[in-house]
């Protein structure tokens, strides 16, 4: 029942952002614009400062996904169907699995449009020499970043501040994610690719994300309970 | 009943506070199988605060809610899976279809056949033209009958309704009335929170009056509920 429950609630999120394109078009138009702005400020002579794309990349996903976690829960408060979800017979660790999912599809839809365009405009297309350790790094990054994000914008749900407050408690958290994500994307970039130090920091991501993701399920029910 | 059933709901010595704001005070009362309760009071009588803890949404700050001899603690996902809930908000996506939404809540209670079961509560609700249409494209009225078929969707043991009659016209109110009465033949618990007194009228097995989140009168087969509520109320 669980991976159904989780199934269930994915596809839903999915249904409903194709009928709206809402969290989808004003993240994509977020991301790429933060990216554009980077280019123009840091890309002089049509050089771009060295190793910066991987860190500029990150920061994109990282503000990106803010607002994408965001409006996620605000769709579920305006009609109060959370409340709904959490009514339901499923174990309440599957909704949050559910949501988890459905932030990280949407990233992972962003990042693909965000990558190529680093690449592009940072001289940095050494990013798609090896698509399969930047997929790795990609979605070990975006489920670490995702998987606190998602526990606490369901926490912050009925505070008034809640857009505020969600960066302001994330971003402290997910530090160590964002390190080891920049960190294991600049090795791809590096002239000569080292794959055991890529392999040092996909681990460590897969690390946190087992940390995290486990911590947050342990912890949703008695959180949301009130 | 079978195991994991219940044929009661007690409420026992209830209270909630948040922060210093006492919502419910010291709250008992009994719904059985297959009669229909209902909360009167004012707004901010602590109405909608019971029906979530009885949705187990809250927990109260002291007392007990027992449901036949399940423990909400213990028994939690079960247990929620006997409970039916329309709140005041409507718990519908509106960029789904209503069959879509009620399809949706179906597969989550575990209902074989969530399309067929999601058609056929529209054509309870008279909406069954609509079943393709978006709920964001619904009046009021066809949300709220949308809504109830959603809280009936899994036909639970206890039904808790807030405000149901809000936004129904006269025909619609007429069916919801039915429809509890249906409800009722077949052995749900139904509590029912409302101030239209009116619409209420004839149709409760009992009536708790709740006044500033206390019980100022518990009534059994109320009469004359307008009446009753004045004199219990002082208003």
């Amino acid at each position: 029942m669980f991976g159904r429950a989780v199934w269930l609630i994915l596809r839903k999120d999915l249904m409903v952002e194709v009928r709206s394109g809402e969290i989808a078009y004003t993240t994509l138009f977020f991301a790429v614009s933060c990216i554009l702005i980077f280019a123009f400020a840091l890309v002089r002579d049509g050089r771009a400062p060295e190793d910066g794309a991987a860190g500029l990349l990150w920061i994109a996903i990282a503000f990106a996904g803010t607002l994408a976690l965001g409006r996620a829960f605000e769709r579920e408060r305006q009609a109060e169907t959370l409340r709904a979800l959490l009514m339901a017979p499923a174990a309440r660790p599957a909704v949050y699995v559910g949501k988890l999912l459905g932030i990280v599809a949407l990233l992972a839809g962003v990042e693909a449009v965000l990558v190529p365009l680093v690449a592009l405009l940072f001289e940095a297309r050494a990013l798609l020499a090896h698509p399969v350790w930047l997929a790795g790094i990609l979605a070990a990054g975006t489920l670490g970043f995702a998987s606190v994000g998602t526990l606490f914008a369901a926490m912050l749900i009925r505070a008034r501040t809640r857009d505020v407050l969600l960066p302001v408690l994330l971003y402290p958290v997910i530090v160590p994610v964002m390190i080891a994500a920049v960190r294991g994307t600049a090795v791809l970039l590096q002239p000569e690719f080292d794959a055991q130090v890529a392999a040092f920091w996909l681990t460590l991501l897969a690390t946190f994300d087992v940390v995290f993701v486990t911590l947050a399920m342990w912890t949703f029910e008695p959180v949301m309970t009130d | 009943m079978t195991s994991g059933d219940f044929d009661h709901v007690a409420v026992d010595d209830v209270s909630r506070h948040f922060g210093r704001r006492r919502a419910v005070s010291h709250v008992s009362f009994t719904a059985r199988a297959g009669t229909i309760l209902g909360l009167l009071g004012p707004n901010g009588a602590g109405k909608s605060t019971l029906l979530a803890m009885l949705a187990t949404l809250l927990r109260p700050t002291s007392g007990i809610i027992r449901f036949g001899s399940l423990d909400p603690r213990a028994d939690g996902a079960g247990l929620r899976g006997r409970i039916g809930i329309l709140g005041h908000d409507l718990f519908l996506y509106p960029e789904l279809t209503a069959s879509e939404n009620l399809a949706f809540f179906a597969g989550l209670y575990r209902r074989a056949n969530p399309s067929v079961v999601a058609l056929r509560a529209l054509d309870q609700a008279g909406l069954a033209d609509r079943a393709g249409d978006q709920v964001i494209s619904f009046s009021r009225g066809m949300r709220q009958r949308v809504a109830l078929e959603r809280a009936l969707i899994h036909e639970p043991r206890l039904a808790l309704l807030d405000e149901p009659f809000t936004g129904l016209d006269d025909a619609s109110a007429a069916a919801l009335v039915r429809r509890l009465g249906l409800l009722k033949a077949s052995g749900t618990i139904v509590i029912l929170a409302t101030h239209d007194l009116d619409l209420a009228e004839g149709l409760l097995d009992e009536a708790v009056f709740l006044r500033d989140g206390r019980v100022a009168a518990a009534v059994s087969r109320p009469e004359r509920l307008r009446a009753t509520y004045r004199d219990v109320m002082g208003g």
